[in-house]
């Protein structure tokens, strides 16, 4: 796939978060208005926007692993599944408090991390593809039949947490952690990207042989890619558990995993911008069909089972669409409106 | 162990041979795919399903005026058709203009596919379980004091009639050997004079034909259809891997074997474990392992790059 490439001249323009000052002006701006969002919006719309939240962290992890790092996994619900036990299993039995259960399920999922990275040090592409999926199915079997620790089917309630000062009940309390938690993501993957480390992630997924022989060790930056992929997806899984206050096995699927996988596609590899714009896309493409179909299936009453066939489709198709005709994803499109406009009203 | 164990034991690797017979036959379209065209194939299962629903449908109508056995072969033989057609069609519209992209973007659209054709099924046919006609007799065969259900044995006949025929048309017909050389080496092929493109979409037809052959049994066998039934196409993946990704004999051998690993440790793993259907992962785990010690399978060449 092909992956965004910027015009950089100078190393210190290279270096710099926003690529202009009027891109911090538009950031903040755009954060103002997502702190006003709880002030007009109902409780519905708030459980939507922390799904998108707690999805951009989970795709920026996604993004670490397969955008920079070149390598695919089909296992993130797992790491994601994973954190979201963690996080239940502490809260119920040793009554952790929310900070530290966001850290350690988030650590928990790294620890898996690591273990699905060793196989990942020996085998690429299609073999890495399918290890990773064998896990993530192993994963979901035992979650599902270890009753005596995850409950089965029936999943584990976890209690609405208090942090700070803010009361976890609350959805605008609830989104407020997760836009902060999303933001730090946010910014830690922008500056992991530009450090030595996230360069010698690109390193790998460009040229593995030719990265080894400029110094990168690649045992290494395989696996803290993994790890801190899975960190994230792990912590996105504990948010997850909090926003539903239910965990179950049936939440992180084998389909879960590809949707990862399609939002960075669609948001545009190896981007920051890419994984916002893609998870927040994937998240609500559910909704935009539910309100285009809803009003169908309350028409048609026979129509109502085939609902989830649309979305399954809709899905698909994405994928397939953006694939074929537009590789770079939104980031990409977004990269081209801007463009046509900067030498605006003029030609050139 | 007396009689009554060993013949239990016989009717397990029998029934699991029969399982095995239709990963194989899943396999072997992934594995037929692969080959000629380096592109791996997510949506076979998918592919299988809709042979088995399109056999439905066509034996729900025919049922009436031909009777329940002469309405199963037209429905699978007329399935088959047009489930190649429809895996033909699948490559020339969306895989072709993915040639040459990165192995990620091609098993994505493959997955993205999968996708689309199960939500299409899931469309027409709903998400609930849809009885199949059941041309089999339900009371088991007795072969060497062993019993066995019916639609078991027809599956391991024809799925090895079909083997066989594959085996014959790859080594003996023009279409084959063109196939087999487009395997080796596209470029020389394409140089050579064989029509690559042709030979892309036919190998998609063939696995299609392959496909909806193991749909057809798999939904005898399991006497309803749902379109969750796209699953057992992952299933089947580990086979490929076990028999090694470009080997049409491993493909086959690694159907079988996980087959009957799956039917064993169904019998006796799962009581000890207490509760849950182990067959459902057993073939991860094996693939797990296959992947630690011997990635490129049983048949495979040893070209899988090292990093």
């Amino acid at each position: 796939m092909a992956v965004t490439r910027y015009c950089k001249r100078t190393y210190l323009e290279d270096q710099r978060i926003f690529a202009a000052p009027s891109a911090k002006l538009f950031l903040a701006l755009f954060l103002v208005l997502l702190a006003l969002l709880p002030v007009f919006a109902g409780s519905y719309v708030l459980v939507v926007a922390c799904l998108c939240g707690l999805a951009v962290i989970a795709a920026l992890g996604m993004n670490i692993l397969t955008g920079y790092t070149g390598q695919l996994s089909l296992g993130h619900a797992a790491f994601m599944a994973l954190g979201g036990y963690t996080a239940a299993l502490l809260a119920k039995h040793y009554h952790m408090p929310f900070e530290a259960n966001i850290v350690l399920s988030g650590a928990m999922a790294a620890v898996a991390g690591l273990v699905v990275a060793v196989p990942s040090l020996r085998l690429k592409g299609l073999y890495l593809v399918i290890t990773t999926m064998a896990f993530q199915f192993i994963v979901q079997y035992v979650l599902l039949h270890w009753g005596s620790l995850t409950e089965g089917e029936r999943g584990i309630a976890i209690r609405p947490a208090s942090v700070l000062g803010l009361d976890l009940e609350n959805r605008a309390h609830q989104f407020y952690s997760v836009l902060f938690l999303a933001a730090l993501a946010a910014i830690f993957t922008k500056n992991l990207a530009m450090s030595r480390t996230g360069r010698a992630f690109v390193a790998v997924r460009d040229h593995d042989i030719a990265a080894e022989v400029i110094g990168v060790n690649l045992a290494k930056y395989k696996i803290m890619s993994f790890a801190t992929s899975s960190f994230l997806a792990g912590v996105a899984g504990c948010l997850y558990a909090y926003v539903y206050q239910r965990i179950t096995p049936e939440i992180f699927t084998f389909v879960v995993s590809v949707e990862y996988v399609a939002m960075i596609i669609v948001g545009g590899m190896g981007t920051v911008l890419g994984s916002i714009l893609g998870a927040c896309f994937m998240v609500l493409l559910p909704q935009a069909l539910g309100l285009v179909f809803g009003p169908l299936t309350s028409a048609y009453p026979a129509f109502s089972n085939r609902l989830g066939a649309i979305n399954i489709i809709a899905y698909g198709g994405i994928i397939i669409f953006f694939l074929i005709f537009e590789p770079d994803g939104l980031f990409g499109i977004w990269v081209r409106v801007k463009n046509y406009w900067k030498p605006w009203p003029f030609k050139y | 162990m007396d009689a009554m164990h060993v013949r239990f034991l016989a009717m397990v690797i029998v029934n699991g041979l029969a399982v095995g017979a239709i990963y194989a036959l899943i396999a072997l379209g992934f594995v037929l795919i692969f080959k000629a065209t380096d592109i791996f194939n997510f949506a076979q299962g998918e592919i299988m399903m809709f042979g088995a629903y399109m056999s439905m449908l066509v034996s729900n109508v025919l049922m009436g005026p031909l009777g329940l056995g002469p309405a199963f072969i037209v429905a699978a033989v007329s399935s088959a058709f047009a489930t190649a057609l429809l895996a033909s069609l699948c490559e020339m519209a969306i895989v072709r203009p993915m040639l040459g992209k990165p192995v990620l973007s091609i098993i994505m659209i493959t997955l993205g596919l999968s996708f689309v054709l199960r939500g299409g099924v899931e469309f027409v046919w709903g998400p609930l379980e849809i009885p199949v006609p059941k041309p089999f007799k339900v009371a088991p065969l007795l072969v060497a004091g062993v019993p066995i259900a019916e639609v078991r044995l027809y599956t391991i006949v024809t799925s090895v009639v079909l083997m066989a025929v594959f085996l014959l048309f790859f080594k003996y017909s023009n279409q084959g050997l063109g196939m087999r050389a487009t395997a080796e080496d596209q470029e020389t092929a394409f140089l050579m004079g064989i029509n690559v493109k042709k030979i892309f979409t036919m190998s998609w037809a063939i696995s299609g034909i392959v496909g909806a052959v193991g749909g057809i049994f798999l939904g005898a066998t399991i006497g309803n259809l749902v379109p969750f039934l796209s699953h057992v196409g992952l299933r089947a993946l580990p086979a490929v891997i076990l028999g090694g990704m470009n080997s049409i004999t491993g493909a086959i051998v690694g159907g079988l074997i996980l087959g009957v690993c799956e039917n064993l440790a169904g019998t006796y793993i799962a009581p000890k474990l207490g509760g849950g259907d182990i067959k459902e992962i057993t073939s991860y785990v094996i693939v797990l392992i296959v992947m630690m010690i011997r990635p490129y399978g049983l048949f495979g060449t040893k070209e899988i790059e090292r990093v």
